[in-house]
Order: structure tokens, then C-alpha cells, then sequence
């Protein structure tokens, strides 16, 4: 059991993978350390803190609680894969950066996948009651969340026909 | 986390099979409750068995005057499901009300209401619906499936495979939040279908979800919040902790089964 | 202002990296070949050490080495610190219990970390940390600082009958910065050289401290980095016991960022004061006197700190905002088995504010008095103002705040709002808090003189490059606070030169001068001073170059958005042939150095005092709505950690909090060449008094403590025999 190994296929950010890990490997372990995607972030144990949300399936998932073993095919998109490659910001990570939705930046790759997941699932003309509510499994410490609010309501708006993030907010 | 086993059965019967074969085995639903205990080091199942790839465990049914939910089904799908929300539009709030929405991508009503946590929405709405719950053996009722804190009917080797609700005329849950875990501190669900009148309290037993028959008793006269005022249960046997004590758990019971009835009526208090 | 400089709305230059998910944060580290180090942690709350056997850990797979503090001792690693000596009333010095890195003898919190293991994964190295075998003898253990254990003023006391009285408890808090804390240590046997890399606030505070006092390696042997930091709040000032490793003979080594509960038992938690205070005042409502007792609450040791945050940070802003011409203050610090207590968010400015805002709101109800019009009354009006306790506020218009505060909030208003609440069976209530705090800390010699162990300037070094672009070397730190980008636009603004020619170097000591980091609210006001004065250098410099290029007299040059002209002259030279001049250094016959190159140590000549009814923005606020409504750490009678993760630690999520309006009125800073104040911890300081002022408004009653819970305001409603049916 211990030094048990097993693998397992997916593809992230649109790249075929094909790892030999511990069974007990998460998710967010199988991106951070294995991929070295650093992007995504562990910040409590108890799956509230949200800094670990990427995409799987289209879906946001919490990474830090799930076994990658669960994945076998699946899709998985992190924040280093939101932007096109070598090609623009997604328009909510422009919306993060133009309303000041950081400071210290450890929960905002979570934010943002949040925020997108937020908009495919609840439209692009967001209130901030609902986004809000649609926040509940995401924590920041450092901004009061008044300007993410503001971030993901022009983000949204700004998703549409996948419009710049700048003219949203106009 | 301890180390495993993973296996991936593809039908019931395997995974049944598996689980009578190894005793310490667990099911894998979601995980959103396992796995965050075995990361935590306060479970070491040694073997894991995943129920992600049996066919026919999701999905949403309704026939007749009741609803089926697949037992793999995700809470997410059950929020935003057109059937649920027709059927019985409580049932797919409180779905939405779960945990978030990452986790709720994940969560399952199977996994919900196996494990049967003191403070879990399902096992009010179950109890508060008449549900019946399926398994690989037998059809057990809510009112005998939930046994205490943490504890369930099932038997080894037993796995759910499906829950059917019976439609109610009228149903309302109010939960009121811990604010750290986010779960219900109290939860009421109360519905009416006929000449049956169900109340059913999460989070405040300190044996698990109850019916509250006084308050039942009230509401067959006169299905109001009127038939409520006035009325308390006692504090005794309510779960005390920091995030609320017997006393308030008790009177929050009150309270929200009010509102509840309220809003069941279509009269919701502001 | 120039589109870029100070002032200017621009987007942060940091932000691309966090937005895109490559920030560079301790934990995403990975060093070739590194090993992970995983804290055994006492389960008890205090408990002698009777032997502690690592021989079965030690023989576990994939295990390098388990140390205990025992080994530590061997090798001669010294104790962590309290660097600020504080004496009591009758002149003895305070008493520090030794702490080593890994307790010795006894464990004295839940949560104390007695051994470490080494190993090539992190989980063999928890696996084995389950087989290192303690025998235990569990000792009694306090956790309430109130169990551990008054003059002049008495005659101001004596001569009103109008003296408001309150107890109040200040409930500990714990940080949980997202980003947990974390640190890497790498040895060079070739150079003999360590690494640490670390989650810190003030890398070179942290080297001074390990290589001098705990003496794991000599200081110019040590480098200290801290990469991107995920929020410090002031829990990430310190220096932990999981920093201190033994590297030599083992390779990098990763010291997993204690995540979640765990870290809720290692990282320093803030507040925790009992407090009995008193004011008393005239027959018109203005104030004679206050007098405070406190008992704070220390934790099992010192903390790096801690002597210094209920005592000389506390007591020193209890004048508030008013003319108060008597105050006394008698602080009790106690040790007790919980995590140890040190800054957070506000530091002792928090605790103050609480006590006299509440006092003034309760007394203007005891005295039938408008609150706001009580403390109009009571403001200071000329400065400077020597305050009886140590502070002399530099500047203010504390009228125009509350002016404008009571506009934005429509105080007009609020008895319609109340009454029409009242119809839908809501209790509405308003509450105030006139806040001060003392930041930019701070003077070196105010504090030396209150015994502080270190002085509080801060280092700023500009080099310009031949091709004219900056590098800003600071020793404040950035941990989300913006200073890539403030501090750029600075320069970007003084120089001419666009914001992205400026970069900002900073949390690495072997890159950066010796400098004190980000704490106190100080980046803006001591460290951008600091960089303000290196720049005022440079620009000196640059116009003697620019008279040796223009064959001018230095006395003649000019310098204005980026150029360089001689008076009289049709002549100029623009920025970057002055900085490529400066290192062709063609001045034949000039005393003047070549290179363009300036440093600056900036030591504040007084604190800076912002002030007001909402100072900053958003983000102090929602801890400071947090603290009142929804946070508090709370332990039980045994020393356990009752609210030890996130389940039962209520964090302020999007939903707990209001959008907000914040706006400001504006007197600049006397004492510094910028003219500013500093702003990081407004929220966290005025907001909870404003809030409990508002629901004790509400409910009718003064018995309610923080946080004020829904149960917790039923309960005082119940209490007080008001409204039955409230949830």
C-alpha cells in the first residue's frame, strides 16, 4: 500500500498527461508538484479557503479535494491556461488587474476561476448580491472583497461575445 | 493521508462486493466529506472505492406523484435541474444551498445522506419529505434510516443506489448558517402533502435529525405559522457548543419552523 | 501629477504575474533534491517533557534526521527573542521565558512544537513524526489571561459624579493570511553559506535575528528572501521556531507551509485584553480623565514583539482624537498556555480605540448627549498637541471627518431609516467611531527610549542604469501592499521618466541594504521617505552631470519632467544622456564621482496620526467588521483551541460584508518630505467600535461582547427583557 503507485491520464490546459503517482495524490499535489504548475494555491485543510479552484470538465472544482485518480480523462484548466497561449489576458483577469480585485495575489488564481465558473453558470449581467453569494467557498483576507465584486461584474459583462475587459467597465 | 487502495468498480454489485470483502473499505462519492477527513489523518480507510464510473447512479426522475434522484447524482444538478425545480422547488434550493459551488460540483445526495452529518441539509429533507431510500437490498424509510448522529441504517455492504421523494403539496426549508463552516447551525424542513404534515430539524439534535411532533400536531389543525406561535421545544437534548447553545438551538427551531411554514404558504415573513 | 506619478489611478505592475499564475511564493519553491520537514506539536496545554524517543521515527523510510530541542542545545542554537524591553511600574524588566526553537523540558501551548523530522517526502515525514514516542506528565494549564492575575487621575475622577464605566473584552483574533507560512532552508558546505527563503514581512530583521541571537549562521553568511508573500497582517513580523533548522549536513530542506489548523497552533495570534476603563467628564459632557486596567494576554512566550503591543502601542493612543487632560493606564501582561500574542492589523491600536469609543458612545447616552456632538466637543483643535501619554499629533481636522462622515451616511436621514425598519419588525441602530492611530512607525529614538531593541527608519537605494531605466532597492517588503507600483510611481513621477523604466527590488538581503520592513503602516510614510530623500540625491547628482554636459553652472540647472536645462540658456539634456553621461563619466578636471547612485536611511521624526471616522479603504474594514461580528479565537478551560481550523473560525466571506463608500479629508503630514500618513490598518482599528456602537444602538443594552454573534445579540436581548421573537 504505502509506496503503491498508479497512474493516471488527463489532459490539462489542453496538454495530454500521463503520471505515475501515489494513489493519495490530490489534485492540486498532481498540478503543483508533479507540473509544477504553481498557479494554484493551498491555503487552509478544511476545502473552504478556495485558492485551489481550477476546472474540470468545464466545472469548478475544488483541487485540493479531489484524487487525481477521480480524473482519469478528464479536462482540467488551470489559471495558467486561461489566457490564450502566448496571446491575450482572459477579460476576467483584465478585469482583476483594471478594479484592483488583488493585493497579495495568493487567492486571486482561485478568484478568477471562480469568477468565470460564476458567469458560464449564473450569465454575464451579474448583481452583486448574487455574486456575493456565488463567492461563499472563496476567502481573501486582503481586500474586503468590495473591488473582486466590482472585477467580476465587469469581468462578466465583459465575457460577452468575448469582449475586452476596458470596454466593460465604460 | 494515510495510504490506499483505489478501486474503480464499474457496477453495484462489484462495489458491493469489494466493500463485503474489505471491511475497512470506503465508498468514494464526491469526497468533499472523505477526503478532507483523510487529509486531516481522522479516517485511514485502506481501501477506497470509487463509485464514479457505475452507470444508471445519476440522474433525475420524476413518475407520477414522486421524484428519483440517482444517488451519485451532484448536488449542482439537482439545484439546477428543470424536474426538481418543477417537482419539488425546496428540494433544489437547498441542493443550492450546499456547501459552494466547487463543492457542490462534486457533492453527491448519496454521499450526503450515508454519512448523515448532525448539521447536513439532506438528511431534514429526507426526513421532512417521507423519502424513501434505495439500496442494492431494500427500500428503507427516512423515518428508519436515520439513527442517530453520523449513523444510518445501512448495513455493511449495503450502498444506495437511488432516493424517491414523494411530491408535497406544500414544502420550505429555513436554514440558518454557522457562520465558519457555513453548514446549518438549525435547519427546518416542514412540508404537507395531504393529511401528512412532516417537521424535520437538522443541526440542533445531539442525536442527529429529528421530527419535531408537537409542531407537526400543531400544523395538521391549520397549516400557518399561527399554529406555531408561541410554541418552543425543550432545550434538553440540543447540541451545545460555541457557535450556539442548547438554549438559543431550541428556540432557533422556533423560529425558523415560523418561517418555514411561512414560506411554504407562499407567505413568506420579511 | 503626471499621468503615471503620485496619485495617478494606474494598474499595479505586480498584478500581471498574480493574474496569470505565476507568483513566485515561498511554497511554489522547489529546490533541487530538497527534503520537507514536517513539526511534531504538543497536544497538551502544558505538559513536562518527561523523554521524548526519536529512534523509531528516525529508522522510518525516506527519513534524513528528526531533531529535538536537545539537539538545538548541542549545536548551541540560541533562544528566539522579544526584541523590545519593557519594565514594569517598579523598574524591574520584564520577565522572557526562554524559547527555544523546539521546546525543552516542558511544553507551554497546545500547539508548542518539541521535534522536527526530516524526510524526502512530506508525507514520511508525517508518518514518522507519529512514531517519535513522548511520555507526557500533564501539568495544569491557564488559558484565560483574567485567572493569571491606579493617582493623579483619581483626583479628576473624584471631582464629577459623571464617570462612564465599562468592561470590555478585546477577543484574540487569529491573521490566516491566505497564504500559510512557509520557508525553505538551503546550506552551501562548499561556501558555507545557508539560504532561507520565507514568508516574512522584514527578511533582514529575520536574518539579524537568526544569526545573531538564535546563531544558526553568521550574518554575512545568511541570506534571507522572501519572494512573493501572500499577506502578512503582521503575523508573518516574527521569527518562528520552523525557521530555525540545523541545515548543515542536510540539503535544501522545505519546512511545509503549516496549513489550516495547524496553523492556527504556530502562527502568532493578535488582541486578547481584559479591560476595566472608566471616563469621567464635566457637567457640560467634556472630558476630565480616563482610566484604564488591562490585562493582555501574552501567550507561552514572548513573541518577537509582543512586549510592545498592549503596552507602549496601546496605551499611547488613548487619548483618541480628544483634549483629555488626565489619563492612566496599568497594563498587566500574562503569560498563559495558548499560542503566543503579538501584532495584528492595528497592534494595540485597535484595543484602544475599542476602550475609548466606547466610552464616549456610552457616555454620551448615560449623558443624554448626541454622540457626534460629543466628540466635536471634545476634539482637538490646535496643534501640535502633546497628548499626557507620550504622543505629540503632529495635525488634524478632526471636525471635517466627522462632517463628511455624517454626510456620506446621511445622519439626517436615520430616523426615518429607524422608524420604517421598526414597521418591519427590524431594530435599526448608528454608531461612530472617531479613530486615531499612530503610524509611520516610527522615531528610532522615541522608541529606543521605551526600550525597543531596534530602530525604526528604513534604507532606500536608487541606481540608475546607463540606459537610464531605475532599480529601487528598498527594505520595505510588499506583501499585496502595491509598492512595485507606488513606489515606482514615485520615481516615475520625480524623474520624468515612464513607470515601467522603474523597477522595485526588494526582500532579498544579500540584493538589498540592511532595512526594517513592512509593518506599523510604515511603507508609505518611513519607506517612501526614505526613497523620496535618495531621490532628492540623485537629482542633485544628475545636475551636476547635467552642468558638465550642458557647460553650464550646476547653480543654473533646472530640472523639470525629465529634462535637464540650463537657466538662460537654449540648451537641455534629456534624462537618459544625463544617466548614460553619469557612467561615460567624460568629466575631465570635475570632482565628481562617476555612476549615478544614491542611498538613504530615513528615521521619522514623529509618528504620523491619520485620523478620522473611516480612513482608508476596504480591506482593514472587512477585518475590522470581521473582529465585531463574526471572528474570535477561543480556547477552553484545558488550553485547547476550541476554534481551531476554518470550521469554527468564522473568516469573513464576500457575503458577510457590505460594499462600501469610503472617502477622505485631507491635512498633510508635517513631518516627513511626502506629506503622508500611512493608512494599512484604518479599517481594522475604526470599524469595530463602530459597529458594536451601532448594535448596542440598536438593541438598547451595553452587554454585548465581540463577536457579536446572532446568538450572542439574542442573548443580550434576552437578557435585558427586550424583543422575544429575534433570531
Amino acid at each position: 500500500m504505502a509506496g503503491e503507485t498508479a497512474t493516471v491520464f488527463m489532459t490539462v490546459n489542453g496538454k495530454p498527461i500521463n503520471a505515475n503517482i501515489d494513489p493519495r495524490t490530490l489534485l492540486v499535489q498532481l498540478l503543483r508538484e508533479n507540473l509544477r504548475l504553481t498557479g494554484t494555491h493551498v491555503g487552509c485543510d478544511t476545502s473552504q479557503c478556495g485558492a485551489c479552484v481550477v476546472h474540470v470538465n468545464g466545472k469548478a472544482i475544488k483541487s485540493c479535494t479531489v484524487l487525481a485518480l477521480q480524473l482519469e480523462g478528464a479536462d482540467v484548466l488551470t489559471i495558467e491556461g486561461l489566457a490564450a497561449p502566448d496571446g491575450p489576458l482572459h477579460p476576467m483577469q483584465e478585469a482583476f488587474r483594471d478594479n484592483h480585485g488583488l493585493q497579495c495575489g495568493y487567492c486571486t488564481p482561485g478568484m478568477i476561476m471562480t469568477a468565470v465558473d460564476i458567469v458560464r453558470r449564473k450569465g454575464h449581467d451579474l448583481d452583486d448580491r448574487t455574486i456575493r453569494e456565488e463567492l461563499e467557498g472563496n476567502i481573501c483576507r486582503c481586500t474586503g472583497y468590495h473591488n473582486i465584486v466590482k472585477a467580476i461584474a465587469a469581468g462578466g459583462r465583459a465575457m460577452r461575445g468575448n469582449g475586452s475587459a476596458a470596454k466593460a467597465a465604460e | 493521508m494515510y495510504a490506499f487502495t483505489f478501486h474503480r468498480p464499474q457496477t453495484v454489485r462489484q462495489a458491493a462486493s469489494l466493500l463485503a470483502k474489505h471491511e475497512d473499505a470506503k465508498l468514494l462519492a464526491g469526497g468533499q466529506t472523505l477526503l478532507p477527513t483523510m487529509k486531516l489523518r481522522l479516517a485511514g480507510p485502506p481501501q477506497i472505492i470509487d463509485m464514479s464510473l457505475i452507470e444508471g447512479l445519476s440522474g433525475i426522475e420524476q413518475s407520477g406523484r414522486s421524484l428519483t434522484i440517482g444517488a451519485m447524482t451532484r448536488h449542482s444538478d439537482v439545484n439546477t435541474s428543470p424536474v426538481v425545480q418543477q417537482a419539488i422547488p425546496v428540494l433544489a434550493q437547498l441542493a443550492g444551498m450546499i456547501g459552494d459551488p466547487a463543492v457542490r460540483h462534486m457533492g453527491t445526495i448519496g454521499g450526503s445522506i450515508a454519512n448523515n452529518d448532525p448539521n447536513a441539509d439532506y438528511p431534514a429533507a429526507c426526513l421532512g419529505l417521507g423519502a424513501t431510500i434505495i439500496t442494492n437490498k431494500r427500500r428503507i424509510k427516512a423515518d428508519d434510516f436515520f439513527t442517530g448522529m453520523f449513523s444510518t441504517a445501512l448495513e455493511p455492504a449495503e450502498i444506495i443506489t437511488k432516493v424517491s421523494f414523494p411530491i408535497p403539496k406544500k414544502a420550505a426549508y429555513q436554514k440558518f448558517r454557522n457562520q465558519a463552516s457555513r453548514f446549518a447551525l438549525v435547519g427546518v424542513f416542514v412540508s404537507k402533502r395531504g393529511g401528512d404534515i412532516r417537521v424535520a430539524v437538522t443541526g440542533a439534535g445531539s442525536n442527529g435529525v429529528f421530527r419535531v411532533s408537537s409542531f407537526e400536531q400543531a400544523l395538521k389543525k391549520r397549516f400557518s405559522p399561527k399554529s406555531l406561535e408561541g410554541m418552543t421545544i425543550p432545550a434538553d437534548g440540543m447540541n451545545s457548543d460555541i457557535h450556539g447553545s442548547a438554549e438559543y438551538r431550541a428556540h432557533l427551531v422556533g423560529v425558523l419552523a415560523r418561517r418555514a411554514v411561512a414560506d411554504a404558504i407562499g407567505k413568506p415573513i420579511a | 501629477m503626471s499621468a503615471t506619478g503620485i496619485g495617478a489611478a494606474v494598474r499595479r505592475k505586480e498584478d500581471h504575474r498574480f493574474i496569470i499564475g505565476t507568483g513566485h511564493y515561498t511554497h511554489d519553491i522547489n529546490r533541487p533534491g530538497q527534503a520537507y520537514a514536517y513539526f511534531l506539536r504538543s497536544p497538551h496545554a502544558h505538559a513536562a517533557i518527561k523523554s521524548i524517543d526519536v529512534k523509531a521515527a528516525a529508522q522510518m523510510p525516506g527519513v534524513l534526521t528528526v531533531l529535538t530541542g536537545a539537539d538545538l542545545a548541542a549545536d548551541k542554537i540560541g533562544n528566539l527573542i522579544c526584541g523590545w524591553m519593557i519594565h514594569s511600574k517598579d523598574g524591574t524588566p520584564m520577565k522572557m521565558a526562554p524559547r527555544p526553537a523546539l521546546a525543552t523540558g516542558k511544553v507551554c501551548h497546545v500547539g508548542d512544537p518539541l521535534a522536527v523530522v526530516i524526510a524526502e517526502t512530506l508525507a514520511q515525514a508525517r508518518d514518522a513524526a507519529e512514531k517519535i514516542a513522548v511520555d507526557y506528565e500533564v501539568l495544569p494549564a491557564v488559558a484565560d489571561p483574567a485567572a493569571a492575575q491606579k493617582k493623579g487621575v483619581d483626583a479628576a475622577f473624584r471631582s464629577t459624579k459623571q464617570v462612564t464605566k465599562l468592561d470590555i473584552v478585546n477577543n484574540r483574533l487569529v491573521p490566516n493570511a491566505i497564504e500559510p507560512r512557509a520557508a525553505i532552508g538551503d546550506y552551501d558546505s562548499g561556501t558555507g553559506s545557508f539560504t532561507l527563503w520565507n514568508t516574512t514581512q522584514n527578511p533582514h530583521v529575520a536574518r539579524l535575528v537568526i544569526a545573531a541571537f538564535v546563531c544558526m549562521a553568521p550574518e554575512h553568511k545568511l541570506r534571507v528572501i522572501a519572494p512573493d508573500v501572500g499577506g502578512g497582517f503582521g503575523s508573518k513580523i516574527f521569527i518562528y521556531p520552523e525557521e530555525v533548522r540545523r541545515a548543515m549536513g542536510v540539503q535544501a530542506c522545505r519546512a511545509a507551509g503549516e496549513v489550516g489548523g495547524r496553523s492556527f497552533l504556530a502562527d502568532a495570534h493578535g488582541r486578547d485584553h481584559v479591560t476595566h476603563a472608566e471616563m469621567a467628564f464635566d457637567a457640560d459632557g467634556k472630558i476630565l480623565g480616563l482610566r484604564a486596567k488591562t490585562v493582555a494576554n501574552l501567550g507561552a512566550y514572548m513573541s518577537t514583539f509582543s512586549s510592545s503591543i498592549p503596552t507602549y502601542l496601546y496605551a499611547t493612543l488613548l487619548s483618541g482624537q480628544y483634549e483629555m487632560p488626565q489619563i492612566y493606564c496599568e497594563v498587566d501582561a500574562v503569560y498563559t498556555n495558548t499560542v503566543p500574542v503579538d501584532a495584528y492589523r492595528g497592534a494595540g491600536r485597535p484595543e484602544a480605540t475599542f476602550v475609548v469609543e466606547r466610552l464616549m458612545e456610552v457616555g454620551a447616552r448615560e449623558m443624554a448627549q448626541d454622540p457626534a456632538e460629543l466628540r466635536r466637543k471634545n476634539f482637538i483643535r490646535t496643534f501640535p498637541h502633546q497628548t499626557p501619554v507620550i504622543m505629540t499629533y503632529d495635525t488634524g481636522d478632526y471636525g471635517a471627518s466627522l462632517k463628511k462622515a455624517m454626510e456620506l451616511a446621511d445622519r439626517k436621514g436615520f430616523g426615518k431609516r429607524k422608524r420604517e425598519s421598526a414597521r418591519h419588525g427590524k431594530l435599526r441602530g448608528i454608531g461612530f467611531s472617531s479613530y486615531i492611530e499612530a503610524c509611520g512607525i516610527a522615531p528610532s529614538q522615541a522608541v529606543g527610549s521605551l526600550g525597543a531593541g531596534v530602530g525604526l527608519w528604513e534604507s532606500a537605494e536608487v541606481r540608475v542604469n546607463p540606459t537610464g531605466s531605475v532599480e529601487i532597492l528598498t527594505g520595505s517588503h510588499t506583501h499585496g501592499r502595491g509598492h512595485e507600483t507606488t513606489f515606482a510611481q514615485l520615481a516615475s513621477e520625480r524623474l520624468g521618466i515612464p513607470i515601467d523604466n522603474v523597477s522595485i527590488v526588494h526582500g532579498d538581503t544579500d540584493k538589498v541594504q540592511f532595512g526594517m520592513g513592512t509593518y506599523g503602516s510604515r511603507s508609505g510614510a518611513v519607506g517612501m521617505s526614505a526613497l523620496a530623500k535618495a531621490l532628492d540625491k540623485i537629482e542633485a547628482k544628475a545636475k551636476k552631470v547635467a552642468a558638465y554636459i550642458l557647460e553650464a553652472a550646476e547653480g543654473d540647472i533646472e530640472f523639470k519632467d525629465g529634462k535637464f536645462s540650463a537657466a538662460g540658456m537654449d540648451k537641455s539634456a534629456a534624462w537618459g544622456d544625463v544617466a548614460l553621461n553619469a557612467y561615460i563619466a567624460h568629466f575631465s578636471g570635475q570632482e565628481l564621482e562617476p555612476g549615478l547612485k544614491e542611498g538613504s536611511f530615513y528615521d521619522p521624526t514623529n509618528f504620523t496620526f491619520p485620523a478620522g471616522v473611516e480612513g482608508r479603504v476596504h480591506d482593514g474594514v472587512a477585518q475590522g467588521v470581521g473582529q465585531p461580528l463574526y471572528e474570535g479565537a477561543v480556547y477552553d478551560e484545558h488550553g485547547q483551541l476550541v476554534t481551531g481550523s476554518f470550521m469554527d473560525y468564522a473568516m469573513p466571506r464576500a457575503d458577510h460584508l457590505p460594499s462600501m463608500t469610503v472617502d477622505t479629508t485631507v491635512t498633510r503630514c508635517p513631518s516627513n518630505p511626502l506629506g503622508i500618513k500611512g493608512c494599512g490598518e484604518a479599517g481594522a482599528i475604526a470599524a469595530p467600535p463602530a459597529v458594536i456602537n451601532a448594535i448596542t444602538d440598536a438593541i438598547g443594552t451595553e452587554e454585548l461582547a465581540m463577536p457579536a454573534t446572532a446568538q450572542a445579540v439574542w442573548a443580550a436581548l434576552q437578557k435585558s427583557n427586550r424583543i422575544a421573537e429575534a433570531a
